[in-house]
């Protein structure tokens, strides 16, 4: 296969930025797309030109570093499927394809296609947790959980954190990660005591991040590697309207002082 | 010489943990915040230790080069976690998981590490549903398992093929929890790049920001090193893009012993590599195992469909061949025997370098839609990569680089025979001897995470005076020197080959002369190969960029100075381990099965290699094994 490459390059943050065309011969079909970036890198660097920065690392779709806009789409043209789970039989011999990082103010470009994505790991520090130290806790079968309630909570914790959902909002929302999580915890019996100042204390810090809002164009899930439904938000918005009429009480403040 | 004291406790193995425990000495609430502690790596065990550890108090900075701590490779892990706990009420116990493991190892792991972990396997499966890790459940509501290679029990907890995703993830929200809580201090895209050693103890890290490449030092009461496996010194694996041996091999040049670099776990069933262009192979859980069949046609010239060949004609040869464990033998048996069976031209696929896993029997008795949703995204996994569906046409699989059992020496209580430098997870060496069971790699990691380094730091911290170490010593500025003259050399060298070029070289070296199966001639030769491929890449490397910016092609190249060292001690450990076992199959060694032949008399010991600077060959120490609670036998999967 010949391809012809569009790829947004950005040298710092503070660069501007600009698109840079590249044509590739010798794409093969069974080639991942990662391994066609390899292909190009290997070549910019034999020519001497700085080869282009992409987040990667498990190769196989669960560790959610791969993060590139493709041809318009979060993650390429395939259904949930990661960048590096995509492969070049899913595009034409001549095939021209735009490559560009994720597009939003809370994920500000690092250099060409690798973003800060920072911001998510601030919003399960808001809350996205069970409480916990280390040590002895109960026999895990003296509270069983229904497998259709374990199911569904693992549906929703088998989000990788990607940010693909914030590159295809029109607004840029993180209503889809930030649910997933808040849904995952808040569905299991574990998860119940600090369900609703959870779900107050991610949306509160998902708003401070710059993230904007959910007005349910339901991109997020079309184009969710993990395909994630948008049930979750309607859960989180829930959550919060309900964490919103019981009164609010800093637990954690009162702890502290004791 | 270095001084290998294991501190194994005495006394009943049932017992020695908790009397080791009762005997450490600790340090109190108050004190705790004095004492600062380095973690290097995030996957699980990094990120359990330092949640843990920040949980009780002490000053934790953890380091990643992933942009979040939730990347670590730990989050790739498919098949499960033993435990156990016998729900199934099928004989099991900590006994037989010490056991089973012991076995596993082939007797090359001290037994006094592996029964701890067997002790604690049951409170790792409490810790992470309390946690919120929604593992699988049955009808009523409790915890479903199943079965994993190598045993006889169904002990093996899962969350359908991403258990080590919903582990780590659990993992890392407690790490996050005590992130908000400022107890602990994370920097990601940071790289440890060598090791501060002052007076004999370790001190702190100098380590690489890989978005602004500025260099800087860290002063700690104590380092604690989780830095995972090494698979990627063959370059395919099924290891991460980023997974290194540099922070390993650091501490190693400053003066840590390295013990069984050799023992490498080749998975039996990743996907096959398509092309030259590979640049990582994907594993297919080996759970898959329990429902499908493995096969090739008999006759060499076979060029029908697998569907349209009679059973007749198909050789199910590990069922043939281990009756008793069938599909289930442990992985190198499944991997060596895979290979052989290639290597007699029976292989199938376009590379003939692969075999048959077959759904076709566990379909037609339990119904496509039941064994579908077991194995739910591995089969689409394998759908995703290769175009085929398993329900229609059965897998093909192949053995590959998965796991490395060796890392740095440790003592019972983890820590490194430099003291203040401890070792947890796969980077250190201690419970899987020669071979890796299946889900006992997640339980590792989370029992020196949760449970043991939070009690055994205290021990060497409650020994020193806190916060005696600043980064305004000399040996920090010294480090830092030498890393960026690396930096400043690899730069300057202005050659024509790129990092990867040799890298894949180095990985076709290390599988050719030190892979599935190894001899004395061939790691010879590997051992010449090694150094001429050093020398090249010292003179004509090409590696585009700056040191002060982001620039992936000289993170990759630095990983790539360590991994060219460190095969040659692969290579070297491997040469001198002139027996065979577990996953090390030295071809001079084996029965006439072609199974791996033991020599406890002259082998059973830990191969602890010193570094002796640049240029000198690094020392063999040994620390010798004893076998009391469960007395040496042959391996034996057959009967």
């Amino acid at each position: 296969m010949r391809i012809k490459l569009h790829v947004w390059r950005q040298d710092s943050r503070t660069d501007k930025g600009r698109m840079e065309s590249y044509e590739l011969d010798n794409v093969e079909a069974e080639m991942s797309f990662l391994e066609m970036m390899d292909c190009l890198n290997e070549k910019l660097t034999a020519e001497g030109a700085v080869p282009v920065a992409f987040d990667h690392d498990c190769r196989e779709g669960v560790c959610g570093s791969c993060s590139m806009v493709i041809n318009g789409e979060a993650h390429g043209p395939k259904a949930e499927t990661t960048t590096c789970q995509l492969y070049m039989r899913h595009f034409s011999d001549g095939a021209e394809i735009f490559i560009e990082p994720w597009r939003s103010s809370a994920f500000p470009v690092v250099k060409d296609l690798v973003v800060d994505r920072s911001a998510f790991d601030r919003i399960i520090q808001a809350g996205g947790f069970i409480s916990n130290h280390s040590g002895p806790k109960p026999e895990p079968n003296s509270i069983p959980i229904e497998p259709e309630v374990a199911e569904t909570a693992l549906d929703a914790a088998t989000c990788i954190g990607c940010g693909a959902c914030v590159a295809a909002c029109p607004n840029g929302s993180a209503m889809l990660f930030t649910a997933a999580k808040a849904s995952h915890l808040g569905l299991l019996p574990q998860g119940q005591t600090e369900r609703y100042s959870r779900a107050q204390s991610m949306v509160s810090q998902m708003e401070a991040e710059g993230f904007g809002s959910c007005r349910n164009y339901a991109e997020c899930e079309a184009q969710c590697p993990k395909g994630i439904s948008i049930a979750f938000i309607g859960q989180l918005n829930s959550d919060f309207l309900k964490a919103s009429l019981i009164e609010p009480v800093d637990r954690r403040g009162k702890m502290e002082s004791q | 010489m270095l001084t290998l004291d294991s501190k194994i406790p005495g006394g009943p193995i049932k017992d020695a943990w908790t009397k080791h425990k009762n005997e450490l000495r600790l340090v109190g609430p108050k004190n705790r915040p004095k004492y600062k502690i380095i973690v290097i790596g995030s996957g699980l065990a990094g990120a359990s230790a330092a949640a843990s550890m920040g949980a009780m108090g002490y000053r934790v900075e953890c380091f990643c080069f992933q942009d979040s701590p939730r990347r670590a490779h730990s989050i790739a892990a498919q098949g499960g976690i033993n435990a156990s706990k016998n729900y199934r009420n099928d004989g099991d116990s900590t006994w037989r998981l010490f056991h089973d493991t012991q076995k596993g190892g082939d007797y090359r792991a001290r037994e006094q590490n592996v029964y701890r972990l067997a002790e604690l396997s049951t409170a790792i499966i409490d810790q992470a549903v309390a946690q919120g890790v929604p593992f699988a459940r049955e009808y009523g509501g409790k915890l479903a398992n199943r079965s994993f290679g190598g045993v006889l029990v169904e002990r093996t907890f899962y969350c359908r093929g991403e258990t080590g995703q919903q582990l780590l993830l659990g993992a890392y929200s407690a790490l996050e929890e005590q992130i908000a809580a400022k107890q602990v201090k994370m920097h990601t895209r940071t790289e440890m790049l060598d090791l501060v050693v002052v007076d004999g103890k370790a001190q702190g890290v100098v380590v690489r920001n890989l978005e602004t490449g500025e260099i800087s030092s860290h002063a700690a009461d104590a380092v604690v090193l989780a830095s995972g496996g090494y698979g990627n010194v063959y370059y395919l694996s099924t290891n991460a893009k980023g997974c290194n041996v540099t922070s390993n091999f650091r501490a190693y040049r400053r003066g840590a012993g390295f013990a069984n670099p050799c023992f490498t776990q080749i998975h039996p069933t990743s996907i096959p590599a398509s092309g030259d262009y590979q640049s990582k192979l994907t594993l297919m859980s080996e759970s898959l195992r329990n429902d499908g069949r493995i096969w090739v046609p008999r006759d060499p010239d076979e060029n029908r469909a697998p569907a349209n060949i009679p059973e007749a004609e198909r050789f199910y040869y590990l069922e043939e061949r281990y009756p008793r464990f069938g599909n289930l033998v442990p992985r190198d048996v499944a991997a060596r025997n895979a290979k052989e069976v290639c290597d007699k031209g029976l292989g199938v696929g376009p590379t003939g370098y692969g075999v048959y896993l077959d759904f076709e029997a566990a379909i037609a008795e339990k119904g496509v839609d039941a064994v579908k949703s077991k194995y739910a995204n591995l089969f689409e996994m394998y759908e995703r990569i290769t175009d085929d569906d398993p329900t229609q046409t059965p897998m093909r699989i192949y053995p590959a680089v998965h796991y490395t059992m060796g890392g740095l020496w440790v003592d019972y209580n983890l820590m490194t025979n430099v003291p203040g430098l401890y070792s947890i997870g796969e980077s250190n060496f201690a419970d899987h001897g020669a071979n890796r069971l299946g889900a006992s790699s997640l339980m590792q990691c989370l029992a020196d995470g949760y449970f043991i380094i939070p009690v055994t730091i205290g021990d060497y911290l409650s020994r020193i005076e806190a916060g005696q170490f600043s980064t305004d010593d000399p040996a920090f500025k010294q480090a830092e020197d030498g890393a960026k003259d690396q930096i400043n050399r690899l730069l300057s060298i202005g050659g024509s080959r790129t990092t990867q070029s040799f890298h894949q070289e180095l990985g076709k070296i290390m599988w050719e002369h030190c892979g599935i199966s190894r001899n004395e001639e061939s790691l010879r030769e590997g051992l010449r190969k090694i150094p001429a491929l050093r020398e090249e890449f010292w003179r004509d490397l090409k590696l585009p960029g700056k040191a002060n910016e982001l620039n992936q092609s000289l993170e990759n190249a630095g990983r790539m100075v360590d991994f060219l060292d460190f095969g040659e001690l692969m290579c070297r450990d491997a040469l001198l381990r002139d027996e065979s076992c577990g996953c090390h199959l030295r071809e001079e060694h084996q029965t006439p099965e072609g199974e791996a032949k033991r020599d406890d008399k002259n082998f059973a010991y830990v191969s602890v290699f010193e570094y002796k600077g640049e240029g000198h060959e690094p020392e063999l120490n040994k620390e010798k094994l004893s076998f009391e609670a469960v007395p040496l036998a042959d391996r034996n999967y057959k009967s």
